[in-house]
């Protein structure tokens, strides 16, 4: 009798010390996204690579991973504070997003001055990270993609004169559009006509107009979703006949059902594409997105399922949630084989390749990859 | 720029002038009667614009059917709008009624959100609307030659019930003078219910015409073609039908104008629209053609 007593008092005062473990609770990765908004088909596809990722490991230091997943309505204000809330009352590890590069500049500085990790896997502009200690991203940045669009077009489709039209109220469109003109005419092409909408514009027959009287060998469109299928198609039922060349927002289901007809031979610069996936990782990852959402995956679902795999390699290599460790280790991210190819981060972006798609019958089709 | 050039943008200007006048006509129709500036109307139009898509796609509808289907919705809505509304409101101070519309407005989009989803869906332009005529260099999509084409037709029908119908008559005695109308006998809050069930078919009718051009469509789509058509209403004089389409119109070309001859200033585009209103309200105030609003 004793000695069951005695197993019974060992057993309650051992009991505590299993749930304990599970007292820290899970590890909380807040996600910040535009689940609506017109950056909705972006932030959706971005979610379901992150949501993948999570359902193939959701544990990171032997807790299970919680995803708080914040919408920050495509909006620069709505961005920050979703920041704020994530850090203020959730109190979470890392923030993976936002995902344009306009809001993930508005959201950086909260978690900058909170020293929260913040991760973004879309954001490209080269400003997002520039003077962050805790701001990082897991995607190429524009000089190299804007460089890469110059080259095709200067190689590939033998232009010489380019016109670019840009959305001036995104930092991405504008950024980009540089780093483009800069390479073009590097490579001895000539930028014709430079014209400029707003985010809110739905009419673009003036500035189609212009173009078409310039006559250049090829338009460069680093726009975003809604504008760029409205923009293509307005272009055709104006005669415009000449090719345009999108960066990695003109890739989203809405571009294909919007675009129609339009946006056929529409080419591109972007992070994935099944049919050039190099890494045992790429191909797991396209054969299970087919598996699980019965279509073809996108670079938005990639980087977002490489950037939730970057995020808790770094996390696990630091040994706890502390955010300078796991600054650290992130920063000593090499050779990281991820679904979009090898991932090096130096400073705070991501080197890694990119690939060129063009649309064919209604869907992205393979073109190229370019090595960084 | 060359002849053809400016030709072109000419027409480009006048097509989407056409729209925001089309939006226009609904938005001045009930500040004319009630004095009231219905920030809901642009919703109102976002709603039309999902009736017909829901239409076109879920019932195969063909586009004519889909257009009556959602303008009869809308008309329905808004005398829904009015009755929960503003009819409460009628002796409160004009500044709770424009401060309801506003909640209304918000009310709307964030409904839009929750039951259609934020993201955007493309709408089909019907093949009437999609041929291309094309003369020389001058290119002109059937639907920019059809739009002006029922705004006037539209127009004009407004104008023959206004000024020619007892209805109208009602009408425009209600926005004269209300409680005096009452004791004439006439059911004010009949007229009023029929003033926003033509207004918000209207609205309607905009939307689907503007999404048949601009082809999708999202819950906050009516947020900048309505004010737009409240520039373009104050614009030609708010309160006169006539006098926004004149609104419509000038806004159009002014905004394709500007970006067409300074491509630098594409960005200041919207601002133009503004600059327009602050200038008309300072310069005069009834618009181009308002008239004198009583004392």
């Amino acid at each position: 009798m004793r000695r069951i007593l005695l197993i019974i008092t060992v057993l309650l005062l051992a009991a505590p010390a299993v749930p304990a473990a599970t007292v820290a609770g899970p590890v909380k990765i807040g996600v910040i996204l535009p689940i609506t908004g017109p950056a909705a088909p972006y932030g959706e596809a971005a979610l379901q690579g992150i949501r993948l990722a999570h359902e193939h490991q959701p544990t990171v230091l032997g807790r299970p991973v919680k995803l708080l997943v914040a919408d920050n309505r495509s909006d620069k204000i709505e961005s920050s504070s979703a920041a704020n809330r994530l850090i203020q009352r959730d109190k979470v590890a890392v923030i993976i997003g936002p995902l344009s590069s306009s809001t993930t500049m508005a959201a950086g500085p909260v978690a900058e001055k909170a020293g929260v990790p913040l991760v973004t896997g879309w954001a490209t502009n080269p400003v997002v990270t520039r003077g962050k200690k805790y701001v990082f991203r897991t995607c190429f940045i524009d000089p190299f993609q804007g460089r890469v669009a110059a080259n095709f077009a200067l190689r590939d489709l033998g232009a010489k004169t380019a016109a670019m039209l840009i959305d001036n109220s995104r930092d991405y469109s504008v950024g980009l559009a540089a780093f483009f003109q800069r390479a073009f005419v590097a490579g001895g092409g000539k930028i014709v006509i430079k014209s400029l909408y707003g985010a809110h514009d739905q009419d673009f027959s003036a500035q189609l107009g212009a173009i078409k009287s310039k006559n250049p060998d090829v338009i460069y469109l680093p726009g975003y979703f809604p504008q760029l299928p409205l923009i293509i198609r307005q272009a055709r039922e104006m005669g415009l006949k000449q090719p345009f060349l999108g960066g990695d927002a003109a890739q989203a289901d809405e571009v294909l059902k919007i675009g129609g007809q339009a946006v056929e031979g529409l080419m591109l610069t972007t992070h994935f594409d099944e049919s050039g996936a190099t890494t045992a990782a790429g191909k797991r990852y396209a054969a299970a997105y087919r598996a699980k959402h019965k279509k073809a995956p996108d670079a938005m679902g990639a980087l977002g399922y490489d950037t939730y795999m970057i995020v808790l390699a770094a996390i696990a290599k630091a040994g706890s949630l502390q955010a300078d460790k796991i600054v650290a280790a992130l920063e000593a991210t090499q050779g990281f084989a991820g679904v979009c190819g090898m991932t090096n981060i130096h400073g705070h972006d991501a080197v890694k390749p990119a690939v060129i798609l063009k649309v064919k019958d209604g869907k992205y089709v393979y073109v190229t990859t370019v090595e960084p | 720029m060359t002849g053809p050039e400016f030709l072109q943008q000419l027409i480009n200007g006048l097509t989407l002038g056409s729209l925001y006048a089309l939006i226009a006509i609904g938005y001045t129709m009930v500040y004319g009667i009630l004095r009231l500036i219905n920030f809901a109307h642009g919703d109102v139009l976002m709603a039309g614009c999902y009736i017909a898509w829901y239409g076109v796609v879920m019932f195969h509808l063909p586009w004519w059917a889909a257009l009556a289907g959602a303008m009869a919705l809308a008309a329905l809505l808004g005398v829904l709008i009015d009755q929960g509304a503003y009819r409460p409101l009628r002796q409160a101070p004009r500044i709770s009624a424009l401060i309801t519309a506003i909640g209304i407005s918000f009310l709307l989009e964030n409904l839009g959100l929750v039951v259609f989803g934020g993201r955007p869906k493309a709408f089909v332009r019907p093949e009437v609307f999609n041929h291309i005529y094309q003369w020389g260099e001058l290119r002109v999509l059937s639907l920019s030659v059809w739009v002006p084409v029922i705004t006037a037709v539209i127009l004009a029908g407004l104008v023959f019930v206004i000024y020619r119908t007892r209805t109208g008559m009602a009408m425009r005695a209600v926005s004269r003078d209300m409680s005096t109308v009452q004791l004439m006998g006439i059911d004010t809050n009949r007229v009023v219910a029929l003033t926003f069930a033509l207004g918000s078919a209207l609205a309607a009718a905009g939307g689907v015409f503007w999404a048949m051009k601009y082809p999708q469509i999202n819950p906050l789509m009516g947020v900048l073609p309505g004010l737009k058509a409240f520039v373009a209403a104050v614009l030609g004089g708010i309160g006169n039908v006539v006098g926004a389409m004149l609104g419509g119109m000038i806004l159009g070309l002014a905004e394709i104008l500007l970006v067409a001859l300074l491509p630098e200033m594409a960005g200041y585009r919207d601002a133009l629209a503004f600059v327009l209103l602050i200038a008309i309200l300072l310069l005069r105030p009834t618009g181009i053609i308002g008239e004198e609003l009583p004392e």
